[in-house]
């Protein structure tokens, strides 16, 4: 692959992952959220796959796969699950974020002030090695910031899960973009308790639904018998 | 290029514009009636309704002032400038030198900051609550027009519409990167609000609730209506005309030539007439999205606008 190529490729996949996030602040439907975030497991997939053609390691590539399978697929299978309208018919308004704690428009202002912060402090960074890839390192500290925001500011469970994931996805981008590639073993260890992670939640959101009828976090304020 | 020939492209640029945006509407309106099923009034109505129009004795409510008479000519004349000085046909004109795009989207918005005083001018409800309403819109689209176009500038180096389109001519790599694709995307939803197309206003309701175009140009009649609705179909014309010539750019004369001008004009209306079929069989299935929400839209844009800026600025390395 030549450079010119590998770096259009790259900063494609980069801009895309950062859409996904948007995307994300963006949109009500917790359904659209999930597949805005399975859109970002598929960018996720695809820089690491990039770095590991570029670098012509294997284990990059390998990981990359698992990877994509991972944040693509399993996860927003299980987010899905979660979301999906119990079949006795409640919880009807449960599909959308309806009121997040800072208006859409607000966050997604909030969001470009994170970008160019996100951008300010990984200036130092990018100037220490410039290449292609330490080039987008604020792509992944934006995305990390903007997860944040997500976790802090929704109201819904599976929301905040999908603010979690987003800053897990960020982290592991920013990963791979600041070292070309981390050992496959570290990489195993964090997705393994990623995957628990959202496996507990989902079970939390579950029983959550099951006692309150909502997933609405405000509601745990008070203390029930 | 000889003067002569960039006068003749300057003059094209504005007849087309000028001549083609009735046309370009009634196209519209057909193949959104085809798609549901009805049978149209054809591709000339517009025009139709124009000639209509022009016959009837000029008529304006009592007590409103200059601004009410101005804002329709106001309108069309600023449509008419910016469509002289956009690079649609060539890039290589006597006036492409003022053609920058704080001046473009200056004139554009002088367009829109009239009608709404021409709103306020004739003190009905609607004309006051269609001015307030344009006016929230325009202070989320206007920032949205600049920042999607600085992207494309900063590699340009420069803010002049045709030098831009002329580098993205020669380097069409610079569309295909991120920064190119979230810009189109910003200017896009910029351009429909811009217009008062569907996800923003739509431009064939009466119903007090959703109007926001509309509710400006009630009090208007005869002549004035006339004025009023072909600025608005040549600021369609020409936003869409902008979006095609930025990321569509291949065509577009550069050089002094009788051949290349003749062929930008026909991919010109092409260009145009498909675009203008994807926004109408878009406005079919697409609803209009509530008064409260389009801020949300808008602040949307203004972020992938910004995020286009940014992305062209710190990745592909650039300067």
């Amino acid at each position: 692959m030549s450079d010119g190529l590998y770096t259009q490729l790259l900063d494609l996949a980069c801009g895309v992952f950062l859409l996904a996030a948007v995307l994300v602040l963006w949109r009500h439907e917790l359904a659209a959220i999930v597949r805005a975030f399975a859109l970002q497991g598929v960018a996720l997939a695809a820089i690491a796959l990039l770095l590991g053609a570029h670098e012509e390691r294997g284990d990059l590539t390998a990981v990359g796969v698992a990877l994509g399978l991972l944040r693509a697929g399993v996860l927003p299978y299980l987010m899905r699950r979660a979301t999906a309208v119990p079949a006795d018919g409640h919880g009807g308004e449960e599909v959308r974020e309806t009121q997040p704690l800072v208006t859409v428009a607000a966050s997604l202002l909030t969001a470009a002030l994170l970008t160019l912060l996100a951008y300010a402090v990984g200036r130092p960074l990018t100037r220490l090695a410039p290449t292609p890839a330490t080039h987008a390192l604020p792509v992944g500290l934006a995305v990390v910031l903007i997860g944040f925001f997500v976790l802090v500011t929704r109201r819904r469970a599976p929301a905040q899960v999908v603010g979690f994931l987003l800053l897990d996805n960020g982290i592991t981008a920013t990963a791979f973009l600041a070292t070309s590639g981390v050992p496959l073993i570290v990489e195993l260890g964090v997705s393994f308790d990623v995957l628990l992670a959202v496996l507990v939640l989902q079970i939390l959101t579950t029983r959550m639904r099951e006692a309150f009828g909502t997933t609405d976090i405000d509601d745990l304020r008070e203390l029930h018998d | 290029m000889t003067h002569g020939l960039g006068y003749v492209a300057v003059a094209g640029q504005v007849t087309v514009v000028a001549a083609g945006a009735p046309l370009l509407t009634g196209w519209m309106r057909q193949v959104r009636a085809r798609l549901e099923g009805r049978a149209g009034a054809g591709v000339l109505q517009p025009w139709r309704d124009a000639r209509k129009l022009l016959r009837k004795e000029p008529v304006t409510p009592v007590g409103t002032g200059p601004a009410f008479r101005a804002a329709p000519a106001l309108l069309a004349a600023t449509a008419a400038v910016a469509a002289a000085l956009l690079p649609l046909l060539s890039t290589d004109t006597p006036v492409s030198g003022h053609a920058d795009l704080i001046v473009v989207v200056a004139l554009i918005s002088l367009g829109t900051i009239g009608l709404a005083l021409a709103g306020l001018d004739s003190g009905t409800a609607f004309g006051g609550m269609g001015a307030s309403r344009e006016m929230t819109v325009a202070s989320l689209v206007e920032p949205t027009l600049l920042l999607s176009v600085f992207a494309l500038s900063i590699p340009a180096g420069t803010t002049n519409v045709p030098a831009i389109v002329a580098g993205a001519i020669h380097q069409p790599a610079r569309l295909a990167s991120p920064a190119g694709l979230l810009a189109v995307a910003a200017l896009a939803v910029a351009v429909l609000a811009e217009t008062g197309r569907i996800p923003v206003d739509n431009p064939s309701t009466h119903l007090e609730l959703t109007m926001i175009h509309e509710a400006m140009v009630l009090e208007y009649a005869g002549p004035d209506l006339a004025l009023v609705e072909f600025g608005a179909q040549m600021r369609l014309t020409l936003l869409l005309g902008l979006l095609s010539s930025l990321f569509v750019p291949w065509g577009i004369a550069t050089g002094p030539s009788w051949t290349a001008l003749v062929v930008a004009l026909v991919l010109f209306v092409v260009k145009l007439t498909v675009l203008g079929a994807l926004l109408a069989a878009a406005e079919v299935f697409w609803a209009k999205i509530r008064l409260f929400r389009v801020p949300e839209l808008l602040a949307g844009s203004f972020l992938l606008a910004l995020l286009a800026v940014t992305a062209s600025y710190f990745l592909n390395g650039a300067p």
